[in-house]
């Protein structure tokens, strides 16, 4: 489960007429904003490691210009890095040619786009089975398998219809069946779901998840929500101008924000809600002392709810059937108090 | 004494001027300038410095004239090798205006009637169209003008044709590359304001007037230009998320082409073969200068032997038949776009 299926390491991009030279001013320390005013080139990315492991979903998060839709751009090479190298499932991207790099996308990876991407001329169906179609499979396995991801993705029936005559969110629907279709490993989600409604959103996220407890593919997913991110993240990464400010779990981020930017985004957040009882219960192995059993999966909000608002209550934190910790409600407030910056930087976990 | 013959005496050029002298009267303007030197001398004494007055003050210069003549001169000359090459290639258009003239003319009329009927039919369905087209071919046959509207249409059907195989894949190519944008650009500028007269002069030297590529060429370099505007202009407005998603699955470039740019960029190509008929239409009619058969042939008439009802009758049997193409080639862009309605 924590092998890495793509591995990000020291990658620059930098955009501008003479993008090379820049990149030993962005290695000496160069932020975005200087760089514009000193040279005219727009830092892209700045020294950007992450390792996405294999099963778990990646997000990547930040604001608009933070550069996480060229970041999820280097990961098939839409964009081509200014320095640094992706690996993908052991293989540096940037050494393909071009005949391989399609291989590549061909089978190893599915993008899922913000504005659906569909083909309007193409039936649903056709559309789904683009993958397939795209790698020269036969008309009727194409069909078959476009018409099995439908089903899962909730679309049948819909098959013969054009994406025109679909929602915005079963047009989504249609692409994630379509990036589904290719049967590939890597799925990139570039802000997917950022173009829905919210509670078209918040019923993909379900299906998403759903989806991801059977087939534990690899998702890379990008948003600029929050909620969305904590909803869905195993690894949470933030970028703020081109450059990862704190990655890790995101449990681990809304406790210990590394600067005042993750502080401000992270004090808007019903914590209640995204904090779950093992990051803030007390880790004793103590004998059975006849308090109420919690699973350490809930979340704070099914903790307040179970103790009835009574502030001196006590929970016995299980998980997997196993005594793991002790829950104090005082804790449970004080987790609620959104935290201050700890200075640290790049606190992986 | 000429104006500026002070100048060139004090460029030192008096004896390369004197040199290339030509003695005794050129042109008519010349003669006429000679009687009337004697009483309007120095009318205007700084006169812009043309050719020609340049001519009068030294003889080395020539004047516009022989600019003119010498520009002939080489197209004369040039006009047997490019012959040479330009014929071959050719000769199929002929080949083709004249077959389906023939054709055209060779099918009874209900047979002609009947498959122009279900080719509007078919291309539009819209049974309003339809209507309108069977209502015009029978108006024209009524008034005995249908042989003449079936020789336009022909001349038409084959141009456009032509237009269509070159233009689509010359405006992809223009959609590859901004390079070749750039160079094309002016030239198909020139092509659209060039007075379609203009098109025929060189036409007529390059090939003899019996021949149909004559006219077939001038329609077709007159009417491809909207085709290929339109194709490169099309492909360069095809939604790059749509194109992305292509790159995204790993399609190769052919397959963009033919799966995303193309199908994609396909109202605007529809509207750039529009213009490519109607623009085929208006030059079919110049175009009876040098020989096309139709309808154009008939306003020929009517202007030279002042037969104003025929003329007029003619006119509006093209005005007939700019409508039926217009409205048959619109219905199909409107089906068109109507599959490729809102994708947001």
């Amino acid at each position: 489960m924590t092998e890495s299926f793509v591995s990000i390491r020291n990658l620059y991009k930098i955009f501008g007429n003479n993008a090379p030279a820049m990149v030993s001013y962005a290695k000496a320390g160069m932020h975005k904003k200087d760089m514009l005013q000193a040279h005219g080139h727009v830092l892209g990315l700045r020294d950007i490691n992450v390792e996405i492991k294999k099963g778990e979903i990646t997000v990547i998060m930040g604001l608009s210009g933070s550069g996480k839709s060229t970041l999820i751009r280097h990961l098939n090479r839409l964009v081509d890095p200014t320095a640094g190298e992706v690996i993908v499932n052991g293989t540096d991207i940037m050494k393909l040619d071009r005949v391989r790099l399609q291989q590549l996308r061909r089978t190893q990876m599915s993008m899922v786009f913000q504005k659906f991407a569909l083909l309007p001329h193409e039936t649903v169906l056709r559309n789904a089975g683009m993958p397939c179609s795209v790698r020269g499979d036969g008309r009727a396995k194409t069909d078959e398998t476009a018409r099995k991801w439908l089903r899962r993705v909730g679309l049948a029936g819909s098959e013969a219809l054009y994406p025109h005559q679909l929602s915005g969110g079963m047009q989504q629907r249609v692409g994630l069946a379509r990036a589904l279709t290719s049967n590939s490993e890597l799925m990139l989600m570039d802000e997917a779901y950022s173009a829905l409604d919210p509670l078209i959103r918040s019923s993909m996220q379900d299906l998403l998840q759903e989806l991801q407890k059977d087939l534990q593919k690899t998702v890379v997913f990008i948003t600029h929500d929050l909620d969305e991110a904590l909803k869905l993240a195993d690894h949470l990464v933030i970028l703020k101008d081109g450059e990862i400010v704190q990655q890790g779990e995101p449990q681990y981020i809304l406790l210990n924000p590394a600067d005042p930017y993750i502080e401000d985004f992270v004090s808007d957040i019903n914590r209640a809600r995204v904090l779950r009882v093992r990051s803030v219960m007390e880790k004793t192995i103590a004998e059975d002392d006849g308090y109420e059993v919690l699973d350490g999966d809930e979340t704070l909000e099914r903790a307040i709810l179970r103790s009835h608002g009574a502030a001196d209550k006590s929970f016995a934190v299980h998980s997997d059937g196993t005594r793991v910790g002790t829950l104090k409600m005082t804790d449970v407030l004080k987790a609620l108090v959104p935290t201050a910056a700890t200075g640290r930087n790049h606190s992986n976990v | 004494m000429a104006p500026y013959e002070k100048a060139f005496e004090a460029l030192g050029l008096w004896s390369w001027c004197d040199a290339g002298a030509t003695g005794g009267p050129m042109s008519m303007d010349d003669l006429l300038a000679k009687a009337g030197a004697a009483g309007s001398d120095n009318a205007e004494s700084f006169p812009f410095p043309s050719l020609d007055v340049l001519h009068k003050a030294c003889g080395a210069i020539p004047r516009t004239r022989d600019m003119t003549a010498g520009l002939e001169r080489l197209f004369l000359d040039v006009k047997d090798p490019v012959k040479v090459v330009l014929d071959p290639v050719t000769q199929p258009l002929s080949w083709a205006l004249r077959n389906a003239i023939d054709l055209m003319q060779s099918l009874p009329w209900w047979a002609a009637i009947l498959i122009l009927v279900a080719i509007a039919h078919f291309a539009g369905r819209r049974i309003g169209v339809t209507v309108f087209v069977l209502m015009a071919f029978l108006g024209l046959a009524f008034i005995d003008h249908f042989g003449y509207a079936m020789q336009t249409l022909a001349i038409i059907m084959v141009c456009t044709f032509i237009c269509v195989l070159f233009g689509v894949p010359i405006g992809i190519a223009m959609s590859r590359s901004n390079r070749l944008e750039r160079w094309l650009t002016p030239f198909l500028d020139l092509l659209q304001t060039l007075p379609t007269f203009v098109y025929l002069i060189p036409l007529i030297f390059l090939f003899s007037v019996t021949e149909p590529k004559l006219y077939g060429i001038a329609i077709i370099l007159y009417a491809i230009v909207p085709s290929i505007r339109l194709t490169n202009l099309g492909i360069r407005l095809v939604d790059k998320d749509v194109l992305e998603a292509g790159e995204a699955f790993g399609m190769t470039s052919w397959q963009k082409l033919y799966r995303v740019q193309l199908p994609l960029a396909l109202p605007n190509i529809m509207a750039g073969i529009n213009q490519t008929i109607m623009l085929s239409l208006s030059m079919v009619v110049i175009a009876s200068l040098v020989s096309a058969p139709g309808l154009g042939t008939l306003v020929l008439r009517g202007i030279n032997k002042l037969e104003l009802g025929v003329g007029l009758v003619a006119g509006l049997g093209i005005v007939l038949l700019a409508i039926v193409l217009d409205r048959v080639s619109r219905a199909a862009l409107q089906r068109v776009n109507k599959m490729h309605q809102s994708r947001t």
